[in-house]
C-alpha cells in the first residue's frame, strides 16, 4: 500500500503560553515551541502500522517554510520513508481551500492508495481531508479511530458521539482524516533523527506543482482572519486568591455549600 | 444574496438543539427566510418539528438517507441546491464528515466551528472563531458571493425561543446517491468499571497531570472527598491509555451532571466541557490564561501535583 500522510508544523500548546503579540495582531511567536500537530502523528503512526502488515512506503508532505523540514524528518524518523516540502511564499496565508488544492497537486505527481491526514490542526477547521477528497473525487471518512485493510477496501471505524462507533466500509483509493487514541504513537529520540537528517527531501513550488499562485494563500482565500484577540472574560470564573491554605479553606467552603462534601 | 439553508440533525422524530440555534445563527446575517434541509428515512415528523422554526422546509426522505452517510447526503443535496447557495450545519461529527466536501463541491467558501456571527456586509460575512483549542479567539471573514459552507460551533449560538415560523414542507427528489462508502453499523462503548455519570463530585483530570503514575493522587482525592466522589478525565488521559474510555467526559465521551466538578489540569476545550451539563464547576490550572477560567464557576491558579496533595492531606484531617 501506498501511503501519503499530510502533516503540519504548529505552536505546541502544551509547551507554550499562547500570547497576542504587542500589536494584537497576531500571536507571539518569538521563543514558540513548535511541534507536529497531535493528531498527524496518530495518523503517521497508523500509516507505518498498515505498511509493517502488508508492505508498502509511506511518504508524508506538508505545506509549510523551511522550518517544515524539522517536523516531515520527525515523521520520518518515526519511519515514513519519504518526505515532500511544499514550500513558496505565494502559499502563504492559504485557507483550507488553498491548502488541499496544492496537496491535491503534490498527490497527483505520485500514485497512492491511500492519504491520511490529521482530524484537524491549530485552526481547528477540520477540513483539509474532506476538501481534498471532493476535489479528488476520492470517497472519505473523518474521525477514523479504526482501520482493517481488506482486498481494494477498508473497514474503517468513525469516532461519533457518545463514545460509539460508527463502521464503514471504504473503497480505495480513499482519504481519511485520523482521530487520536486510533494507536500509540511511538516514541522518537534525538538518535532517531539524526539518522534521517542526511536524507534529500523535495520541495516544491508554485511552478513544480503547476499550481496557478492566485488560487492559493492570501491572493486565493475567500476566508480570511482579520486578527487575534482574547474575548472579553465576561463572567468568567470567581478566583480564589491568597496563601495555600486560604485557598484550600475558601474551596472546602464552596464544596460543602454545594453539596459535594458530607 | 443566494438562498440560506439549514441542514437540521434530528433523532427519531426530535430535533437536535442545534436547529434551533442554526435558525439563531442565520438571523444574525440576514432577513431573508431560510429553508430547513431535513434529510433520513421517515422524517415526517423531524420535517414538522423544523417547519416550526424556519419558514421553509426541504424534506429529503429516501430509504438511501436512513443513516447519514456524508458522500450519500452529499449527493443529495447537490442534487437539489442551487449554486451559490449559503449552508448552515452544526459542527459535529457529521457536519465535520460532510461540510468540507460539500464546500468544495458547491464552489463557496468554507468557515468551520463559528462560535459568534458579527453579520454580514454585503456578501461578506463576519463572524468569530477560536484557534489553539480556545486560547485565542480570530474575526474572520468569509467572502460568500460564490456561496458558502457555515459549520456552528453546537451550544455556542443561543437558540431563540418559540419562534413559530409555521413554515411549509417540500419534498425533494434525491437522485443518484450511490457511494464509494458504504454504511455498516454503529458500535456502542464497552460499559466501564464506574459510571461517572452516578458520582456526585467528580475529580477530573487533563494533561496537566502529566504521568501516568500522578493519576493515584486524583483517586487518593476523590477517596478524602468519599463515597460520593469519582475520577473521570479529559480525552489524553484516554489516549494515552492511562484511564479506562468510560471515565472520558465530553462530546466523545460522557455526559456529566455532578453537583461538583473538579477540572484539573484541564484547559477546557468545547468538546470537554460539552460533557458537562451542570453543576458547580471548580477549574484548577496553572495558567492563568486558560480557557477553562471563562467558563468555571470557581478559579484556582496553582500546579495541580502540588495543590491536589495538599487539598487531599487538608480534607483528611477535616
Ligand atoms: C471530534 C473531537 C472530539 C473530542 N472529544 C473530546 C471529549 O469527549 N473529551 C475531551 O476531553 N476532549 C475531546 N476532544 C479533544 C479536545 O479537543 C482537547 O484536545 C482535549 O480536551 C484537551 O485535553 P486537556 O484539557 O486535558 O489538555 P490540554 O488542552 O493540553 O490542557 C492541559 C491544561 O493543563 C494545564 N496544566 C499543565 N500542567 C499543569 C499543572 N502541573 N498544574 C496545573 N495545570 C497544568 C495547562 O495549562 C493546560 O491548560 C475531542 C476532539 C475532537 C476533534
Amino acid at each position: 500500500m501506498e501511503i501519503l500522510v499530510c502533516v503540519k508544523r504548529v505552536p505546541d500548546t502544551a509547551e507554550n503560553e499562547i500570547e497576542l503579540n504587542s500589536a494584537g495582531n497576531d500571536i507571539e511567536r518569538d521563543d514558540l515551541v513548535y511541534s507536529v500537530n497531535e493528531w498527524d502523528n496518530y495518523a503517521v503512526e497508523e500509516a507505518i502500522q498498515i505498511v509493517d502488515k502488508v508492505g508498502g512506503t509511506v511518504t508524508v508532505v506538508t505545506v509549510g517554510d523551511e522550518d517544515a523540514d524539522e517536523v516531515l524528518r520527525r515523521e520520518m524518523a518515526m519511519g515514513a520513508q519519504n518526505g515532500i516540502l511544499l514550500n513558496d511564499e505565494a502559499f502563504e496565508d492559504s485557507d483550507a481551500m488553498g491548502v488541499a488544492t496544492l496537496l491535491k497537486a503534490a498527490v497527483e505527481k505520485g500514485k497512492y492508495d491511500l492519504i491520511l491526514t490529521g482530524a484537524q490542526a491549530d485552526a481547528g477547521y477540520a477540513a483539509v481531508g474532506g476538501m481534498l477528497a471532493a476535489m479528488m473525487d476520492l470517497p472519505y471518512a473523518s474521525l477514523v479511530n479504526m482501520i482493517e485493510v481488506g482486498d481494494g477496501k477498508l473497514t474503517v471505524g468513525r469516532e461519533i458521539e457518545g463514545g460509539n462507533q460508527e463502521i464503514n466500509e471504504i473503497e480505495l483509493p480513499c482519504v481519511l482524516s485520523i482521530q487520536t487514541g486510533i494507536n500509540e504513537p511511538r516514541y522518537v529520540g534525538i538518535k532517531g533523527i539524526r539518522q534521517v537528517s542526511g536524507i534529500e527531501i523535495p520541495e516544491y513550488d508554485a511552478d513544480a506543482l503547476g499550481v496557478d499562485p492566485a488560487t492559493v494563500g492570501a491572493a486565493g482565500a475567500k476566508t480570511k482572519r482579520v486578527d487575534y484577540f482574547i474575548p472579553e472574560t465576561g463572567e468568567g470564573a470567581e478566583m480564589l486568591t491568597g496563601s495555600t491554605e486560604e485557598i484550600i479553606a475558601k474551596l472546602i467552603d464552596i464544596m460543602k455549600a454545594n453539596g459535594g462534601l458530607k | 444574496m443566494a438562498t440560506v439553508y439549514a441542514f437540521v440533525a434530528h433523532n427519531d422524530g426530535v430535533l437536535d438543539d442545534s436547529a434551533a440555534e442554526l435558525a439563531a445563527a442565520a438571523k444574525k446575517f440576514t432577513d431573508a427566510p431560510v429553508t430547513a434541509i431535513v434529510s433520513g428515512s421517515g422524517v415526517d415528523a423531524a420535517a414538522a418539528k423544523a417547519a416550526e422554526l424556519f419558514p421553509a422546509v426541504w424534506k429529503m426522505d429516501a430509504a438511501e438517507l436512513a443513516y447519514p452517510n456524508a458522500e450519500v447526503v452529499r449527493k443529495a443535496l447537490l442534487n437539489n441546491l442551487d449554486a451559490g447557495a449559503v449552508v448552515l450545519m452544526a459542527h459535529n461529527t457529521f457536519g465535520m464528515d460532510l461540510a468540507p466536501g460539500l464546500a468544495v463541491k458547491t464552489g463557496g467558501a468554507f468557515v468551520a466551528d463559528v462560535v459568534a456571527i458579527e453579520g454580514a456586509d454585503g456578501d461578506t460575512l463576519k463572524v468569530v472563531r477560536q484557534e489553539f483549542g480556545g486560547v485565542v479567539s480570530t474575526h474572520v471573514t468569509v467572502d460568500m458571493s460564490a456561496g458558502a459552507v457555515i459549520t456552528i460551533r453546537p451550544g455556542a449560538i443561543a437558540a431563540e425561543e418559540g419562534a413559530a415560523a409555521g413554515g411549509a414542507v417540500e419534498e425533494k427528489a434525491v437522485g443518484d446517491v450511490s457511494a464509494k462508502r458504504k454504511f455498516i453499523e454503529v458500535r456502542e462503548p464497552e460499559a466501564g468499571d464506574v459510571d461517572i455519570t452516578k458520582a456526585e463530585v467528580l475529580v477530573s483530570v487533563g494533561r496537566g497531570i502529566e504521568d501516568q503514575d500522578n493519576i493515584e493522587l486524583a483517586h487518593e482525592l476523590a477517596k478524602a472527598i468519599g463515597s460520593q466522589a469519582e475520577v473521570s478525565c479529559s480525552r489524553p488521559i484516554v489516549d494515552a491509555k492511562w484511564m479506562d474510555a468510560s471515565r472520558q467526559v465530553g462530546t466523545s465521551g460522557k455526559t456529566v451532571k455532578p453537583k461538583v466538578y473538579l477540572a484539573m489540569g484541564i484547559s477546557g476545550s468545547f468538546q470537554h466541557m460539552g460533557g458537562i451539563k451542570g453543576g458547580l464547576i471548580i477549574a484548577v490550572n496553572k495558567n492563568p490564561n486558560a480557557p477553562i477560567f471563562q467558563v468555571a464557576n470557581v478559579g484556582i491558579e496553582a500546579d495541580i501535583l502540588e495543590f491536589i496533595p495538599e487539598l487531599t492531606e487538608a480534607l483528611g484531617e477535616l
